[in-house]
């Protein structure tokens, strides 16, 4: 009887605990792989930040950078802000990396998340500068727009336009590398796919 | 090593998110408010409350004080002012962040479970006490051998 009853149990108890393990394991948003994953890229289009406040006392250089820019580009998103604390630990990698692959055809973009353009700069020059273009995202519409859970966060786009890659927490410079000699080495896209639309209100 | 690494990585990135609602505290955008027209001012919200914020675990973006759940709130009035209806609302969440982010996740495939197994227990449980009941008052109608 009591073999029965444990039997029983077992037979009850193991599902609900592996349903239990099932939904703990899926519980981190950034730990899901992201649906944008083999998806045209979100189109974005963004001001460039200034490393110093112009005359005018604005933030932005003027520039405006719009993904469509990079057709047949590889191009490298990384989302940080100056309060996150794995955002340092990548960031000299970021910077080599973008600096070696900068006349190869790959495009480098920090987007920056929940922070403000001043301590953007000094994080910056503390970390001895940044080779590749920081954008505004002030109202958080190209973060929500990429499914950002978190920073620091990595996307990858091939030449095709597609999202081929995202990589969440600090990303190094040997994934980076990896990554990017591996889109290089894709051939050329014929025709382009239409970027997934941009939300604007 | 690898889950080490995994669950290490997760608590430095949640120590970002309380950077996050810190840099909130000083002076960060916190909503642009209500829609005008009360239905789809309701409408919204009551997406925002099905959907889940992907800064804070088990919390809606209604419920969430984040800036980003903040964003999100305005960027569902807008679609909902645009005309979008619900189901594409929820659509649109869904290419972004995944299944996940649907706080009532669907009834389709695995999912069908959430909605199967408490029906199922309760069924079970009723048929277990039906069982109890009759073996109970089996044991009460028997003869007991004394004389009452």
């Amino acid at each position: 009887m009591s073999w029965k009853r444990a039997g029983l149990a077992m037979l009850v108890g193991i599902p609900v605990l592996m349903l239990f393990a099932y939904g703990m394991s899926r519980g981190d948003p950034r730990l899901i792989p992201s649906p944008l994953v083999g998806l045209p890229a979100p189109g974005f289009e963004l001001p460039v930040m200034a490393m110093a406040t112009t005359p005018a006392g604005e933030d932005v250089t003027g520039e405006v950078v719009r993904l469509s820019d990079h057709k047949g580009e590889v191009v490298v998103v990384n989302f940080f802000a100056s309060w996150c604390v794995p955002c340092r630990l990548e960031h000299a990698g970021l910077t080599r990396t973008a600096r070696r692959y900068a006349d190869r055809g790959v495009q480098f973009y920090g987007i920056v998340y929940q922070d403000t353009p001043a301590a953007i700069r000094s994080y910056i020059r503390q970390l001895g500068g940044q080779s590749y273009p920081s954008l505004l995202d002030p109202d958080q519409r190209m973060a929500i727009d990429w499914g950002l859970a978190g920073v620091p966060e990595t996307f990858f786009v091939g030449k095709d336009g597609t999202v081929r890659k995202k990589i969440f927490s600090a990303v190094t410079e040997q994934e980076l590398v990896a990554e990017i000699e591996a889109l290089l080495a894709e051939p050329a896209p014929a025709a382009m796919p239409e970027a997934t639309p941009e939300v604007t209100f | 090593m690898k889950r080490v690494m995994m669950v290490l990585a997760v608590m430095v990135a949640s120590a970002s998110v309380v950077g996050a609602q810190e840099a909130e505290q000083e002076g960060f955008y916190l909503g642009n408010g209500a829609l005008e027209d009360p239905v789809l001012e309701a409408r919204a919200m009551n997406l925002a409350s099905r959907l889940q914020c992907p800064v804070c675990q088990g919390q809606s973006i209604h419920a969430s004080p984040s800036p980003i759940a903040q964003q999100m709130k305005d960027l569902i009035r807008g679609q909902v002012a645009e005309g979008y209806t619900d189901e594409q609302v929820r659509a649109y969440f869904v290419s972004r962040y995944g299944e996940w982010v649907l706080l009532e996740p669907k009834a389709a495939g695995f999912n069908l479970l959430v909605y199967i197994l408490p029906a199922l227990g309760l069924l079970l449980g009723a048929g277990l006490i039906v069982m109890m009941v009759r073996r109970w008052s089996a044991v009460g109608a028997a003869p007991t051998g004394h004389d009452s």
